[in-house]
């Protein structure tokens, strides 16, 4: 298994205050992965880093086969090379039905002149509703999509994610606020995102980790803890002081 | 005994003409009466100076009585007393020498002296050593200022003369300053003058400038004689010799005949058109300078177009000479000139930072009010410059109730404070409460507020500006030299200035207010879960920041003019004031008003002409800093910039 | 494409209808081919007005669909004017001059012509050589182009510069204010070679047609107005309603969700934000020749304020709305400014429109703001039945874009 995506060494502090210390991370091209960590571990500003959002004071972020330096790139170049990422929130364009937000995410060229006379055709067409489908949104198409549910919200921006066909994805607690249906079938549209990409998951439910079935990084104090299988870093001595306090 | 007799002769006449008493100014007077009666300019100066070098004591008297038109000629006798009137037709004489009435004589029997004021000016300089040793200050320092302004050759020898006695130093200093000015200008010789130039090559005052710069006065000569003090040589068509000038120069020396100019030549060929030909060359084909030329030439062969103004100045000897003969005198004031401009540079960038410092006190006056409800509060207030202009028309109209300017002004900032507060908070009640969390929309609601009260403004107080007096302790300047001055109503906003920043830092460290403000800066759901009450706290904060543009105001319209477009003149530099010392933070603000108002006066000095251009330049800059520091100078960082 | 244009936005069908037949029913009213009803200068304040949709419509697409909210664009419909009115001026005086100095009995040499038409136009601000910015005032070609060129130069300039540094939201409103006031200070300088505060006038003329009569050449301009303000709101239909509109909202609402879709934000606000100040310019350009003169002034930033005020009364993010709004709003303000409105005497003091106009336009504008975010367009929602999302006041989503009213009083 080749790695995607390597951070190694990298640190950032914002006032003083040290969010990522000296952290190093690897994750294969097609494999699942679980980040848990307390508050404030710096689990949301390690996404902010692979992304683009905040530049690291040192360290490398290694991309792909080719190994380019992500963190020359803008965002937007980030998010082209095949980095998505979904937010705590649902972020969907509420003023748009769920057809458009599809459409929008679409892998297409991005540049705006391309986008200017971009003519809608059948294939892709039939590539929303596909995407519709498996993330269970088919008869809301037409629907503004700041009128759906919390959860569709969710899967819309999962299907949105999905649409821009990234290497890997970065999940920022994707079952906040779900029902127990609604989390099952976020972790099956996860666990079969998986199969054919990188998948990262920050999630703080135990539970929903467990389902996801994968290795687990525990981050700490902008740092990793501990990294294994779910059974191996709760039965961690660190893990445990850390959660459970000294 | 023919001797004898004659001498009794003398004396017997003499007897007759003048009375006993006659004291030695009506000698000296008598003797000169000839000259003094028909006092010209041309011819009075042995008179002046007799009286002036005669060493009596009322020849002072003398001379200002004469000045002053006071002296007054007795008909039946012609001896001069000073008069005084004592009735229309009566007038009571004096003697000079004992100062003791003679009598009250009829206006009939008098002839006034009315010396012409070129011979006035010539008394008074007679009169300057005496009042350079008058016993009051104040006079002598009259008469040196008199010196200064019209300085003679005669002046050197008795302010000399007074210095040893001068009591006062700092009039005496005064007195050693202008004598070696007067030195430099008019003393004999070379080596006193140069040494005179070179003791004051430090002193930067415009006196000494003045001095030395009209001893380096100079004019563009064609081929000068040797014996000129020339200065560089000038090639025409450098800036101070344009060709034109130049050419002048040598058609006025004789070696040049004049040429004529296109219109000219024009004009001769339109006398000379015959029968729709001039020269040989049809009308419609004149309509190209060549074609001109080539007319012309048919017509005075002694022209040719190559004859311009630029090949017959070109290579001639054109130099700078000075007026004054003398090339040590000159080299050594240029010298002295030299070093005293180092200084005055020196001196200007002080003064420029003061008035970079007076700017950006103005500038933080009109933001901070601004920098508390955008910075803090996150909220665009567009009428901010309007509560500015209240403020200042509040100060304008308790002016018209209390015509004491310090209590007015004593009255002003609070009720200004009052009323913009209140209009602060009603505005936070009524339209900012409902806009939260849409900046663009505050942005355009306030905007709307802005508008109309700009023009309720006008509609009340006219367009005209209203004046807003300073009290008179404000007016004049601190002045440190001839370069170096400030005015007061500046250090005044200055101070008020560093007031506001500590009762800003003190309400936003160490009060209640303080506290819960910050509190629901940074987490309002937080602050209410707390206790505290958002929309109070909002309303307070706002109120805050109004009521201190008011204040601003009362002071922004001591030195501008009050009308109701006082407040848009401050809106846009204030915002950039606050965009570029970074939102929320009281230094930030500080440091961006810093940062404009020494720019702003930086420009300005680098192009005084144009202060227009100078503001174009600075927002050109700031959109560029903008750039490089998009939060500011002082910018929060990290997740907490929240973006 | 245009077919499913028109199938997709009914109203812009519906617009241009209502444009064509305006056009046509002031062109039989107008004095010099209909009825005489419109009286020439009448037809001169509806063609300003279309130029001042025009502006309203581009606004729209940088402020309603983009959520910039610039207020500088007024600098570019000032800059549009300059341009024209340099050829205008040039061309007007050019011919003025030689007439008269083919009377003289030796003819002109073209650097006299030069010279006097210099003369003429920079006497005023103490000068008679030509500054370099009128090298192409000879050219009418030259100088369209520079309508378009030098805003969309400028626009592409400050634009690049303001966003590559991710200014947004009120601070880029509060640069963009400073470009304007920047521009119109250059101006107001005597040496700016525009003619400082003067500005350039009697641009009603156009050069080589003095026999045609104003009440014709009034009617030409509305005419060109109405056929830019038809191809705009053509054009600005076709960019928002596809793909690329899609994205304009996107930024609108959540910028950094756009970003992190892969899509340059910078690349499509300046793309934008150089189309608009290019049609921003256009609209000048057939605004100040009907106006017949410009002067700096016109560029102050209240004037760009006032554009978002258009809009904003008239329904931003909706094209038919800013031109509702610029056209409502604009003749409305002649209306009353101009004196035509009687006077209200409370008895203690009388209510003079001429004056308390402003105050009754600021209170309305904040009204609007408050109660009526929509603007006029909303009432068309209203008798259609539009509703806007309703989201149950759930979240907010991290931006705070500008169609979040509902949820953010919650």
């Amino acid at each position: 298994m080749s790695t995607l995506l390597e951070v190694s060494g990298v640190s950032v502090s914002f006032d003083g205050f040290k969010a990522i210390n000296n952290l190093s991370f690897q994750i294969g091209s097609a494999e699942m992965r679980a980040i848990i960590g307390p508050n404030g571990a710096g689990k949301t500003t390690f996404m902010d880093i692979i992304t683009g959002k905040t530049k690291p004071d040192e360290g490398r972020v290694i991309w792909g086969e080719k190994s380019v330096s992500l963190l020359k790139m803008s965002e937007a170049r980030i998010a082209r090379a095949g980095v998505g990422r979904k937010f705590q929130r649902p972020t969907v364009f509420e003023d748009q039905s769920v057809f458009d937000n599809l459409l929008l995410a679409l892998r297409k060229d991005r540049n705006p002149f391309a986008v200017l006379l971009y003519k809608r055709n059948a294939p892709d067409t039939e590539k929303v509703h596909d995407l519709a489908a498996q993330i269970g949104l088919s008869d809301q198409l037409e629907r503004k999509s700041g009128e759906l549910s919390h959860g569709q919200k969710q899967w819309l921006e999962i299907g949105m994610l999905l649409a821009q066909e990234p290497r890997l994805l970065l999940v920022d607690e994707p079952a906040a606020g779900m029902t127990p249906e609604e989390r099952e079938h976020t972790t099956a549209i996860l666990v079969e995102a998986a199969r054919t990409r990188a998948v990262v998951v920050v999630e703080h439910d135990m539970e929903f980790v467990r389902r996801l079935n994968c290795r687990v990084t525990v981050l700490h104090e902008g740092a990793v803890l501990a990294e294994g299988s779910l059974d191996h870093v709760t039965s961690n001595k660190h893990v445990i002081d850390v959660y459970l306090g000294r | 005994m023919r001797h004898f007799l004659s001498l009794l002769c003398a004396a017997t006449l003499l007897a007759l003409t003048l009375p006993a008493q006659a004291g030695p100014t009506q000698d000296l007077l008598q003797e000169h009466a000839a000259l003094i009666n028909k006092a010209s300019r041309k011819t009075i100066q042995p008179a002046i100076d007799a009286l002036a070098a005669s060493g009596l004591p009322s020849a002072q008297t003398v001379l200002q009585k004469w000045q002053n038109k006071d002296m007054w000629l007795r008909k039946e006798d012609g001896l001069f007393f000073w008069a005084e009137e004592i009735t229309g037709k009566t007038f009571r004489l004096y003697d000079f020498d004992t100062a003791a009435p003679v009598g009250d004589f009829d206006k009939a029997a008098l002839k006034q002296l009315k010396p012409n004021s070129g011979v006035r000016a010539m008394i008074g300089a007679a009169l300057v050593q005496f009042q350079l040793s008058d016993p009051d200050p104040a006079r002598r320092l009259a008469a040196l200022t008199a010196i200064q302004r019209d300085a003679e050759p005669s002046h050197l020898a008795p302010l000399r003369a007074s210095i040893a006695g001068e009591s006062d130093p700092a009039i005496k200093a005064r007195k050693q300053q202008l004598l070696t000015l007067l030195t430099i200008r008019f003393a004999t010789d070379t080596p006193t003058r140069v040494a005179a130039i070179q003791s004051i090559a430090t002193d930067i005052s415009l006196d000494t400038r003045a001095a030395l710069n009209s001893l380096l006065t100079s004019k563009i000569v064609f081929n000068p004689p040797d014996s000129a003090n020339t200065g560089a040589r000038i090639t025409p068509g450098d800036p101070g010799l344009s060709v034109e000038a130049a050419f002048d120069l040598m058609v006025a020396a004789g070696v040049a005949a004049p040429l004529p100019t296109p219109d000219q030549r024009r004009a001769v060929l339109s006398e000379n058109i015959a029968g729709g030909k001039v020269g040989g060359i049809p009308l419609a084909r004149l309509n190209s300078q060549p074609a001109r030329d080539r007319a012309y030439a048919a017509l005075n062969p002694d022209w040719s177009p190559n004859m311009t103004k630029a090949t017959v100045v070109a290579d001639q000897p054109f130099f700078q000479v000075f007026a004054e003969p003398s090339k040590e005198v000159t080299d050594a004031a240029r010298d002295a000139l030299k070093s005293i401009e180092t200084r005055v540079a020196l001196n200007q960038a002080l003064d420029l930072a003061l008035d970079g410092i007076s700017l950006a006190s103005i500038f933080f006056l009109a933001a901070i009010g601004l920098a508390i409800t955008f910075g803090v509060m996150g909220v665009i207030n567009m009428a901010h410059g309007e509560f500015i202009m209240m403020g200042a028309y509040t100060g304008y109209v308790v002016q018209q109730f209390v015509p004491n300017y310090t209590v007015s002004i004593l009255i002003a900032l609070p009720l200004a404070f009052l009323v913009t507060f209140a209009a602060g908070v009603a505005m936070e009640r009524l339209v900012i409460r409902h806009l939260y969390n849409r900046p663009l929309e505050t942005l355009l609601a306030t905007f709307g507020i802005s508008i109309a009260l700009q023009q309720i403004a006008k509609n009340i107080f006219g367009t005209q500006a209203r004046p807003l007096t300073a009290p008179a302790w404000l007016d004049g300047a601190w002045i440190l030299n001839d370069v170096v001055s400030i005015s007061y109503i500046r250090i005044a906003i200055f101070a008020l200035a560093l007031i506001f920043l500590c009762v800003f830092l003190f309400i936003m460290k160490r009060t209640r207010l303080g506290l819960e403000t910050r509190a629901v800066t940074q987490n309002p759901r937080m602050a209410a879960s707390m206790g505290i009450n958002p929309d109070r706290v909002n309303m307070l904060t706002f109120g805050l920041g109004s009521g201190i543009a008011g204040i601003a105001g009362v002071a922004i319209g001591l030195f501008a003019k009050v009308t109701s477009e006082l407040g848009s003149d401050y809106i846009v530099q204030s915002f950039m004031t606050v965009v570029v010392g970074g939102v929320g933070n009281i230094w930030g603000t500080l440091a961006g008003a810093a940062m404009i108002g020494f720019l702003q006066k930086g420009i300005e000095w680098m192009n005084p002409s144009n202060t227009l251009a100078a503001q174009t330049y600075m927002i050109i800059f700031i959109i560029i800093f903008i750039q490089f520091r998009p939060r500011g100078i002082i910018a929060l960082k990290g997740r907490a910039a929240g973006d | 494409m245009t077919r499913s244009l028109f199938a997709r936005n009914p109203s812009v069908l519906v617009f241009l209808a209502c444009l064509g037949l305006f056009t046509l029913g002031v062109t039989a009213l107008s004095e010099a081919l209909g009825t005489g009803m419109i009286s020439t200068s009448f037809v001169k304040t509806l063609g300003k007005t279309l130029s001042l949709s025009l502006i309203a419509l581009a606004m729209d697409l940088v402020w309603g669909y983009t959520g910039i909210l610039s207020l500088g664009h007024f600098a570019f419909f000032g800059l549009g004017g300059y341009m024209i009115g340099m050829w205008l001026m040039y061309e007007r005086t050019r011919d003025i001059v030689v007439t008269s100095m083919a009377n003289a009995d030796i003819p002109p040499t073209p650097q006299e012509i030069t010279d006097a038409i210099g003369n003429q136009i920079f006497g005023v601000v103490g000068g008679s050589d030509f500054p370099l910015i009128w090298a192409f005032s000879h050219s009418l070609a030259l100088q369209l182009i520079l309508v378009v060129a030098v805003p969309g130069l400028l626009a592409l300039v400050f634009g690049w510069l303001a966003f590559r540094s991710r200014v947004t939201g009120v601070y880029l409103s509060i640069l963009t204010q400073a470009m304007t006031l920047a521009l119109a200070l250059y101006l107001f300088q005597n040496d700016s070679g525009l003619r400082g505060n003067n500005g350039l006038s009697g641009l009603q003329n156009l050069p080589g047609l003095d026999d045609v009569p104003q009440s014709v050449v009034s009617l030409w301009f509305f005419w060109a107005s109405a056929l830019a303000l038809g191809l705009g709101y053509l054009f600005a239909a076709w960019v928002v309603s596809g793909k690329f509109g899609s994205v304009l909202r996107g930024i609108r609402d959540d910028e950094a969700r756009v970003r992190f879709l892969g899509y340059s934000v910078e690349g499509y606000k300046l793309f934008i934000f150089t189309v608009t100040a290019v049609i921003s310019g256009i609209a000048g350009a057939l605004y100040y020749p009907q106006a017949g003169i410009i002067n700096p002034a016109e560029i102050a930033p209240i004037a760009s304020i006032y554009l978002a005020v258009w809009v904003a009364i008239g329904g931003r993010g909706r094209l038919y709305g800013a031109v509702i709004g610029a056209a409502f709003v604009s003749l409305v303000s002649t209306w009353f400014t101009g004196g035509q409105v009687p006077s209200i005497p409370l008895g203690f003091y009388t209510i003079d429109w001429v004056d308390w106009w402003q105050v009754v336009l600021g209170l309305s504008f904040v009204l609007v703001t408050l109660f009526a975010p929509k603007g006029i367009g909303g009432l068309f929602d209203y008798f259609t039945g539009r509703k806007p999302p309703n989201r149950h006041g759930k979240d907010l989503g991290p931006g705070s874009g500008s169609l979040k009213e509902q949820e953010a009083e919650a």
